[in-house]
């Protein structure tokens, strides 16, 4: 049984669709990256597997759980996923320590002192270790980026959203930032990232996806799909993607 | 490439000291990709360059920047002196001014009515200081039923609306009349009949309308993402509004809500209307025995020495987060 599986998920924004009946399932342990124009729809989904919107139409189930069901109690849904934003979303009246250990005190129930171990653990881990307890607007955008994905790690969760993480950082911090990425594909952990570091999408994802318009235009391996996309719209974004990296 | 050239430009002596290929040199390799070398460049830059000797075109620049300061000193205290002694000539001179300064500015009246008039102004000090945390916690209160979205809560939240306004409607001042003589008349078992709690409870009400509405717009200013970022961490939208969005929320509105108890501790005043023996009250009295004014005066002096600090304070949060603001 897959992880998370998809269905036929539809949004609607003000009569125009944004999502144009989604399927996708996803393995436990893989890593699907979403590509395609700003605007198709790559955002909107995360948002809709992590109920921050509520879908229109079709079902996502989660480890066999029906969360689009609405008697489902989102924020145990939400406990159970961890996503990160393009703008950190830090909370900027704590310290790095605290927002990372919030959740973790004041959902699950975690003592201080075992929540702040485990936060200063996952900080050594990841080369923040000095900076637990600094105020998010002491860091740099890759220092609060990664400290925003050790918040979003510290639940446990089963599956990782990841919107764009890189793409308000300066390049030289977008290096830090997909390091850790890579690092968490290592431990097994389950993510749907979107993103428009399409050499780093190659590198990472087991499954690319194409996204066009609300619709899921073609899957496959990053092999294929970058190599030889079967759709010619695909082909096309790829080409404007490469010419701009090239001006 | 013309940004190697630049680079060698700007360490003039340095160049020749250093080996092609290694950190500085990074560049000119057309490496945009960081690299380990490249953090230590600017760190190896510094070490060549010569430390700083003030130009004398700097020194000039800042001789010309004080000259200026004292100037606009001057000019300052100038104008000031020049605008006091106009406006005390203005008052001075004008017709109605000798009988003025006999029932506005009598020495004698002022010392004599002083002691009772500040006896009356602790009383006015204690109404402030047990009704500004009643209207914190009230107001506070009301914001946070305003923003309930579950169904049960529905009649919380239109008592909340009703409220806010209801009383931001009413003129302080018929608040407490309506309750320093409304109140008692109903009769009902353990309604207080002191005087100035029922003024308490008039301030109370009134103001914790308005500071309800503070607490309202600083939970508004609270961007959104940060009750998304809450929430997807699993928080419920009580634990989201406690730890995430309230605290940022009060923190922004602390000016503002200092701003309104400026405006409480002379509302304090108000409630002489229905009889208790506070600052107002007692310059009243000796007012109306005396028929000059001179204790209006002191009581008034009074209010002033209370809420200028406290004006100041407010001015100084307020400057203190704009600087933050400004990082």
């Amino acid at each position: 049984m897959s992880l998370l599986t998809i269905d036929g998920v539809w949004k609607n924004y003000h009569g125009h669709s944004v999502l144009r009946g989604i399927d996708l399932s996803v393995e436990a342990h893989e890593v699907v990256c979403l590509i395609g124009a700003s605007g198709s729809g790559k955002s909107t989904l995360l948002r809709c597997v992590n109920l921050l919107e509520t879908v229109d139409d079709g079902t996502i189930h989660l480890d066999g759980q029906e969360i689009t069901d609405v008697r489902v109690d989102a924020d145990d849904v939400r406990r159970r996923i961890g996503i990160v934003f393009q703008a950190f979303n830090l909370f900027p009246h704590m310290t790095v320590l605290d927002n990372i250990t919030l959740a973790p005190r004041k959902v699950h129930g975690t003592g201080r002192e075992r929540a702040e171990e485990e936060a200063r653990e996952l900080l050594g881990r990841f080369g923040l270790a000095d900076k637990a307890l600094a105020y998010p607007d002491r860091l740099s955008g890759g220092q609060q980026q990664r400290v925003a994905i050790i918040r979003a790690l510290a639940t446990r969760p089963r599956l990782m959203l990841l919107d764009e993480v890189t793409s308000a950082l300066d390049p030289e911090l977008v290096t830090e930032v997909l390091g850790i990425i890579r690092e968490l594909k290592d431990t097994g952990m389950t993510m749907i990232l979107t993103t428009h570091e399409m050499g780093f999408c190659r590198e990472i994802a087991d499954t690319v996806c194409f996204l066009d318009g609300g619709v899921l235009l073609e899957r496959g391996t990053p092999e294929q799909v970058f190599t030889d996309p079967r759709q010619p719209r695909t082909r096309e974004f790829l080409r404007s993607v490469l010419d701009a990296r090239r001006l | 490439m013309t940004g190697s050239g630049d680079r060698d430009g700007a360490t003039p002596s340095g160049g020749g000291a250093r080996t092609p290929g290694d950190g500085v040199a990074s560049p000119a390799g057309g490496a945009a990709v960081p690299s380990g070398g490249g953090a230590h460049a600017p760190a190896d830059g510094a070490a060549i360059t010569p430390d700083w000797v003030k130009s004398a075109r700097q020194e000039e620049r800042e001789r010309l920047r004080r000259r200026r300061t004292v100037r606009s000193g001057s000019i300052a205290t100038a104008s000031t002196v020049l605008v006091i002694v106009l406006l005390l000539w203005v008052f001075t001179a004008s017709p109605g001014w000798p009988m003025v300064r006999e029932t506005f500015f009598d020495p004698g009246q002022f010392v004599s009515a002083l002691p009772d008039v500040l006896s009356g102004f602790l009383l006015n000090i204690k109404i402030f200081l047990i009704a500004e945390p009643l209207i914190l916690v009230l107001g506070l209160l009301v914001a946070l039923a305003r923003n309930l979205r579950a169904p049960v809560f529905f009649p919380l939240r239109a008592l909340a609306v009703a409220y806010t306004d209801v009383f931001r409607g009413v003129p302080t001042i018929l608040v407490i009349y309506l309750v320093g003589f409304g109140l008692p008349a109903l009769g009902l078992q353990g309604t207080p009949t002191d005087l100035a709690t029922l003024g308490v409870i008039a301030l109370t009400l009134s103001y914790g309308a308005y500071v309800a509405e503070v607490f309202r717009a600083g939970i508004d200013s609270v961007h959104p993402s940060q009750v998304a970022a809450a929430r997807s961490l699993g928080l419920s939208h009580g634990k989201a509004m406690r730890y995430v969005v309230v605290p940022q929320a009060v923190r922004r509105v602390v000016p503002p809500l200092l701003n309104d108890f400026v405006s409480l501790q002379k509302d304090t005043a108000l409630v002489a209307t229905i009889g208790p023996l506070e600052a107002l009250r007692q310059a009243q009295i000796h007012v109306a025995s005396t028929f000059n004014y001179t204790p209006y005066l002191a009581a008034a002096l009074l209010f002033i020495v209370l809420t200028i600090p406290m004006a100041r304070f407010t001015d100084y949060l307020a400057a203190r987060s704009q600087r933050r603001r400004g990082q």
